[in-house]
Parts: structure tokens; sequence; C-alpha cells
């Protein structure tokens, strides 16, 4: 048992540090926000030569072949320098799924171009009813020859506006369980009749309302079975939970970070305002939140990696928890900047808007207790 | 980053868990702290088993009874005692951080005298550090210790001592060089406690148990052998046993949250009101799962330290950290089940309509005193602040 990082964690964490504090400075981070597509390709290809896109992916489909917790690990650091762009979409609601659950010619067609960082992916899952849950997929798609052909409209769709492919879930088959009769379809993003609009949310990330209008999708298309594409969604859903934990993780360990900094220069009544024991106090507990947090979510990872059989209750507590935990830690962070916390000239808002975002990523808190409740019950 | 225990831990756990059951007191209540009379002889019954076992103090070295267990394995053990609430109160302190200071400190002589017998199961310590003027602020303790030949002779008060009434043997703060700056002037002595002039009068706890008392030193004269390290040098040796009472008991208490949790989860579902289960209710869902989360995040929180114990990497923050955050997870568990009990969660145990052994009733009471006791949780955020992330002292 050991919860510290392994040597090649170590390795990748400071590497990653050392590359976004050059090259995802707080100016681009504000850059990105304003601007249309949320990335640059430039710093996409950069990372993509950093070997990110791929960490992932396996060797024999051009990727780096490490193991999810290191993907965690990498994503902490980018939660810390709030990466902009369609990172997590590419690779956690992307490559994982196409390599779980895809053909060998699937694999072949998308793995090395997203390991390469030629193909952006995404998932559309949830839709206007904005549910994460089974019954929330009610877009139908309806067999015609040798195509699905695909109407409705998915809601809330990560970065989906600059992918080259989305996986789509829809619904083939009414029956009287909601899990069953979804399929997984892999949709070019540049088909007839797909419509994107990008939704203007708190943290200026890019989630689309993404129109579907007779869009036909060939057979082929299909990534694991007709009808049975929920437990593939299931098992995204929780690394996507975890992926957003470990970005909090990051977040509010930066925002804890500029805070103390600030707390220790700020002078107010003749003393930094760090010595009064009301900010102090609030730091205490700040640590506690973070590191809570930090603990939880490597023990979610490192659960789903290993498929202990508690893993999917771990990540329902873990994304409780820092959903919660990490609220706390930048609204004190807000508070212990005063005046000044409330303006777009100084860095710490960007942590307070985007960590809302993530909270409400893949379930808030209230969804995921009732998830663990469950688990309680079994 | 890898939680697995390895094969030998785990067999070691099976073990203890094995052990546990077979030996425990039949009906066995399973409080915090054996207390109350009958209770405290289950409880030393029980030490003496551990102690044919050679498991009174894993993490001690095998000349002084111990085990030399890594920080790994000693993590299993104080999750099975804690989780099955094994009756180990009595040798708690003794255990945690006065045997550490005696082997960190203490002479040949001094540890082959006091080491043995505590893991022998013979010995029982408490702890004489507080005083009526001297709470959070230790260092502003009065009672004196002064050298007459080759003795010190000690007089004071000392207040809060938990089971002094019960102990051989106390460890004791004094003052011996008023002159110094506060933390410059005491010493650290190892007090038999049969010596002439000693007066324990006993206080009644809020759960109506005489669990500490108030100690009186009247001209209590003991020999230089009762001097642990250097003379003054006693804050050092305090502060360092405080890190380590910090320690030593979450790892047990975070389990015995978790037993605690489970025991609530089985009375809910078999507990129907209206024909369906408690645990049907949602507003009972939410605070179990709640629960179920925060014992999750203090579990972890304990395993770092282990981690980092292991790995040999200097600590900071992180014992008070544990200690923070258990203690008043544990306050709000206790509540959360007296909630859910409704009006029975206010019952005593000795009642005929009592549920759950009125377990919940007794931690709520108890509760209050861990978020005090051993540095309170408002010390421990001033520890955090300050020592650790280097904030300016107000
Ligand atoms: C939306 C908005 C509108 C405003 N409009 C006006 C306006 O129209 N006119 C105007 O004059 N001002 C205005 N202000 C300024 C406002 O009054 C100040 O922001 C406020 O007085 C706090 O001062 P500060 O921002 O310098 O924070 P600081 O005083 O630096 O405080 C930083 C942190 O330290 C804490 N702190 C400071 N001293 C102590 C202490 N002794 N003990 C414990 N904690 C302490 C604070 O509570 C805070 O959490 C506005 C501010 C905002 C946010
Ligand atoms: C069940 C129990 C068993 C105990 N057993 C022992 C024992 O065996 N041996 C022993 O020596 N002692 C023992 N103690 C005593 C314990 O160590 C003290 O109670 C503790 O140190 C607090 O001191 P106090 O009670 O005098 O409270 P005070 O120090 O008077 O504190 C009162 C309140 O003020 C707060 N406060 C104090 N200073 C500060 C500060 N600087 N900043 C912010 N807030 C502050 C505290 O947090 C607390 O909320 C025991 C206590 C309990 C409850």
């Amino acid at each position: 048992m050991d919860l510290g990082l392994s040597e090649e964690q170590g390795l990748l964490k400071n590497a990653a540090r050392d590359f976004l504090e050059k090259e995802c400075p707080e100016a681009f981070v504000r850059e990105m926000e304003e601007d249309e597509r949320g990335y640059s390709p430039e710093f996409w290809q950069m990372m993509a030569a950093q070997g990110w896109q791929g960490i992932v992916i396996p060797e024999q489909y051009g990727g780096t072949g490490m193991t999810f917790t290191d993907l965690i690990v990498l994503l902490e650091e980018f939660g810390r320098a709030l990466v902009p762009g369609p990172f997590i979409s590419t690779v956690v609601l992307g490559a994982m799924p196409i390599l779980e659950a895809g053909t060998e010619e699937q694999k072949q067609q998308f793995l090395p171009k997203i390991a390469t960082g030629d193909l952006i992916v995404t998932l559309a899952l949830t839709e206007p009813s904005a549910k994460w849950d089974a019954d929330g997929v009610a877009m139908p798609a309806k067999a015609n020859g040798d195509s699905f052909v695909l109407n409705g409209t998915k809601l809330f769709v990560p970065d989906a506006h600059v992918t080259d492919y989305m996986l789509v879930a829809a619904r083939t088959k009414e029956s009287a369980s909601p899990e069953d009769g979804i399929t997984l379809f892999l949709v070019d993003s540049k088909s007839k009749g797909i419509e994107f609009t990008v939704l203007k949310t708190i943290a200026e990330d890019k989630q689309c309302e993404v129109a579907f209008n007779e869009v036909r999708v060939p057979k082929a298309n299909v990534l694991g079975e007709v009808d049975k594409g929920w437990p593939i969604i299931q098992g995204v859903k929780s690394k996507a939970a975890v992926a957003a934990c470990a970005y909090l993780v990051g977040l509010s360990q930066m925002d804890f970070d500029t805070s103390l900094d600030y707390a220790k220069e700020r002078i107010q009544f003749g003393r930094p305002i760090g010595s009064f024991q009301a900010i102090q106090h609030k730091f205490a507990d700040m640590i506690i939140d973070v590191d809570g947090s930090r603990f939880i979510t490597y023990k979610a990872a490192w659960a789903l990696q290993e498929n202990e059989p508690d893993a999917e209750m771990l990540v329902s507590m873990a994304k409780a928890w820092c959903n919660e935990a990490t609220r706390r830690v930048v609204a004190h962070g807000q508070q212990i900047h005063g005046g000044i916390g409330f303006t777009k000239d100084y860095k710490i808002e960007l942590y307070f808007r985007r960590q809302k975002w993530m909270e409400l990523m893949w379930g808030d808190a209230d969804y995921h207790r009732e998830l663990v409740a469950a688990k309680l019950e079994a | 980053m890898d939680f697995r225990f390895t094969a030998e831990e785990e067999a070691f756990r099976q073990e203890v868990r094995e052990f546990i059951r077979r030996e425990m007191p039949p009906d066995w209540e399973g409080v915090f702290l054996e207390e109350e009379e009958e209770d405290w002889k289950q409880g030393r019954a029980f030490v003496k088993k551990l102690s044919q076992k050679g498991w009174v103090a894993p993490a001690w070295p095998k000349e002084y009874g111990g085990m030399e267990a890594s920080p790994a394995l000693q993590l299993v053990y104080n999750e099975e005692m804690g989780y099955h609430r094994a009756p180990i109160g009595s040798i708690i302190q003794a255990v945690g951080y006065i045997g550490p200071a005696i082997l960190f400190f203490g002479t040949e002589e001094q540890k082959n005298q006091h080491l043995p017998p505590i893991t022998a199961g013979e010995i029982v310590w408490c702890q004489g550090f507080s005083e009526p003027e001297a709470g959070s602020d230790l260092a502003s303790l009065k009672c004196r210790a002064v050298k007459d030949g080759d003795d010190w002779v000690i007089n004071g008060d000392k207040i809060w001592t938990s089971n002094a009434h019960r102990s051989e043997w106390c460890i004791l703060l004094a003052r011996t060089d008023p002159a110094a700056p506060k933390h410059k002037g005491i010493s650290f002595f190892l007090v038999d406690m049969q010596t002439p002039g000693i007066t324990v009068q006993p206080t009644i706890n809020m759960a109506n148990v005489h669990s500490f008392n108030q100690v009186f030193f009247e001209d209590v004269r003991v020999p230089s052998s009762a001097l642990l390290g250097q003379e003054n040098q006693g804050w050092y040796i305090a502060a360092m046993t405080l890190d380590y009472e910090r320690s030593s008991l979450v790892a047990a208490a975070v389990s015995m949250a978790k037993r605690g949790l489970d025991d609530l989860v089985e009375y809910c579902k078999e507990t129907k009101v209206n024909g369906r289960s408690l645990l049907d209710n949602p507003l009972v869902r939410h605070k179990l799962s709640e629960m179920a989360i925060e014992i999750e995040v203090g579990k972890y929180m304990v395993y770092r330290v282990v981690s980092q114990q292991a790995r040999k990497e200097p600590g900071s923050i992180e014992a008070a950290v544990c200690k923070l955050y258990n203690t008043e997870m544990d306050v709000r568990l206790a509540n959360t089940g007296i909630q859910i009990l409704g009006l029975y969660g206010q019952l005593h145990k000795d009642s005929k309509w009592v549920r759950m052994m009125g377990r919940f009733q007794k931690s709520y009471l108890y509760a209050i005193a861990m978020v005090i006791g051993g540095g309170s949780s408002e010390i421990q955020r001033n520890i955090i602040a300050m020592r650790g992330l280097g904030l300016p002292r107000g």
C-alpha cells in the first residue's frame, strides 16, 4: 500500500508542470475563453508531441501505453493549469471506449490518429432532459438499409463543434429497462444534417447543442453491439467522473496555493491578512478539502484501473466528495482575495468559475450520493 | 500509487480478526475507552491475551516485546482493533506515545524498567500534562520540580488525567527553570503513582462516568532516574509525544466509525416504517451516503500518513490534518446515528427500549471529548496554518 506517486508518475507530473507553466499561462486560458473553438491547434500538436493524447493508448496503436492512474496524475496538472480544449473529450470520452469496445478495424482507424493529435473526438450523451441515466437517452436511431438514421438533439456535449468524430448514444429499441436498447455510434462530425451551437457557460468552456436531422450513419460505425451500448457508456461515465475529480484536485490545489501566497503578502491593519486567525483557519479547512479530494480520487482511479469490485461506488464517493470539497476551497479562495477576487484582472476567478463546471459534469453530489446509497443497500 | 496490501499483511489481518472474535468478551458493547469498572476489567483481561501473542505494541522493537511491524502492518492491526471495537483503551496511551517517548529519550535502564511491563500487559500509564491554568497553552504550566540532592521534589496540580485512578505510572511535565522562556524550562518525568504525596480526586464526565481525575502533587520526592531526557528538554519530548498521540488513535478510530456506519446501514435495512425499510427514506439514504463518503475520505488521510512513514518521508501537518478531520467527522457520525434512531437515539444502553446498544448515545457524548483532547480542533488548525503553511503569527 503506497499512496505516493511512482517514479514514472513523478517524472510525468514534473514534465507536465514545467510544460504547462510555459505553454498554458493565464493569458492563454483567457484567450481560449474568447476563442470560438476553445483550443489552439498549435498547442494541441505540442501536447501530442509530449505523447499525451496517446497516454492510455497501447503502443501497438501508436500510444505510450501508460495506465489510467498515470492519466489521472497528468489531469491533476491540467486542472492546476486550467488547460482548455478537448483533451478529456478526446482521450477519456473518445479513445478509452474505442479501445475497450471497438473492433480491431475501428481501433486501427481511430486510435493512432488520436495519439498523433490528428483526431478530436467526444461523446454525445446528454439531451435536453439533462440526465446522466439511461432513461436520459431518448433520441431515436432507426435502422434503414445499411445505415441508421438519427434524429433529435444532444445537449451539453463537450467540444462537439471542433470534433472530427462523435460517439453518439441513441435509442434503437424501446424496452422495459431503459438500459436495454441504447446503441453507440461513431459519427463523422461533418455528416450531413448535423448542426452545432456553442453554449455560453459559466466557465466559457465549449459545450454544444448538437442537432441531428436525418443523419445517416453506416451500420459498420456501431461501437460494440446494437442495443447494448449502455455498459460501455457506464464505463466512460465512471472514468470521466474520476477525470473530472483529478481536474478539480489540481484546480483546487492551485487556488489554495495562490490564496496562500496572497494572504502572506496582502497587508491590512498593518499586518499580512494571513496572520488573522479567521483567515488561517480557512486555510486549514482548505488543505483538508484538497488533500481529502486527492486521495479519494487516487483510490477511485486505482480501483477502476484494477477492476476492483467496489470501483463504481468509489467513483461516486470521489465525485460526490470532490464536488463539494473543491467548491468550499474556491469559495474560501474568493473570500481571502477580497475585492480583487471579483475581477477579471486576477486569475483567482478563473478557478471559481471552472470549479462549478467540473462539479456539474458527470454528476453532481446529490446524484452520486444516491448512487452510493444504492450500493449501500445492495 | 497502489492501494493493495501484501499477502503477508492480509494474512495478518485474518489472524488478528480471528483472534479478536475468539477472545473478545461475549456481548461486548464495544465502547470507545473501557472506563466503567466492569469494562475496564474485561479490557485488561483482553490485553493480557494480546500480550501472550506478542501483539500489545506492534511497532516496538522485539527486545521490548514488540513486533517491529512495518507501518502498513501496524495499520492493519489498528484497523482490525478499531473495526471490532477491541477493548484496548487501557493501553492506547502507553503504546501510542508514552512508550515511544521512553524509547527515543530513555536510558537503557529506563527502557528495560518500563517497556517490558507495558507489553506484558501489566502496567497502566497515565498522562499528567494539563493543568487548570494550562490547557491548550500547555507550555504555561506551573507544576514545579525542584532539585534536592539527587532527587526531585514535585509540587502542583494536574487535571483531566485520564485513568490516573487505575495507573501505576504517570508521565508528568513540570517546570524546572522558572527563569527560562516558558518552552525552555520544562522537564519530563516518569512518576510512580504510589509515591507519597500524590492524591487522585475523581472527576465525573458528562457521560456520568469516572474517567478522569484531578491529581495533586504535594512534596512528591522522586529519584533522578525519574527524569526522561535532559533537564529542561521536556517541551521537546512532549511535542513529539503529542504528534504521536495525534496519529496513533486515528487509524483505529476511522475503522470504528466504519463499523458504526455498517451497523447503522444494517439497522436501516431491517427497520420497517409503514411497511418500507428505513433505507428507502430519501433523507436517511442521503445521510448514510454522506457518512459513508466522509469515512472513506478519512481513511485515505490515514493511509497517506502511513505511506509517508513507510517511505520515510518527513511528515509535517499530515497527522494534524488526520486528527482534525477524523475527530470532527466522528462528531457528525454520532449525530447522524442519533437522528436516524429518532426518539430512541437518546436512550441509554441500560434501557429496555434501547436500540443498537445505545452506542450512538454514548459516542455522541464522547465524540465531543475527542475534538478537545489531544489538542483541540482550533489548536490543530493553528498548527496547520502556522507550522505547516508558514502563515505569520497573529
Ligand atoms: C462588487 C464590489 C463593489 C464595490 N464597490 C465599492 C464602491 O463603490 N466604493 C468603494 O469604496 N469600495 C467598493 N468596493 C470595495 C470593498 O469595500 C472592498 O472590497 C472591501 O472593503 C474589502 O477590501 P479589500 O478588497 O481590499 O480586501 P482586504 O481588506 O484585503 O481583505 C482580504 C481578506 O482578508 C480579510 N480580512 C481583512 N482584515 C481582516 C481582519 N482584521 N480580520 C480577519 N480577516 C480580515 C477580509 O475579510 C478578506 O477576506 C466594492 C467591492 C466589490 C466586491
Ligand atoms: C476526555 C478527555 C481526556 C483527557 N485526558 C487527558 C489526560 O489524560 N492527560 C492530560 O494531561 N490532559 C488530558 N485532557 C486534557 C486536554 O488535553 C485539554 O482539555 C486540552 O488540551 C484543552 O485544554 P482546556 O480543556 O484547558 O481548554 P482551553 O485551552 O481552555 O480551550 C478552550 C477553548 O478555547 C480554544 N482555544 C484555546 N487556545 C486557542 C488558540 N490559541 N486559538 C484558538 N482557539 C483556542 C480551544 O480550542 C477550546 O475551544 C483530556 C481532555 C479530555 C476532554
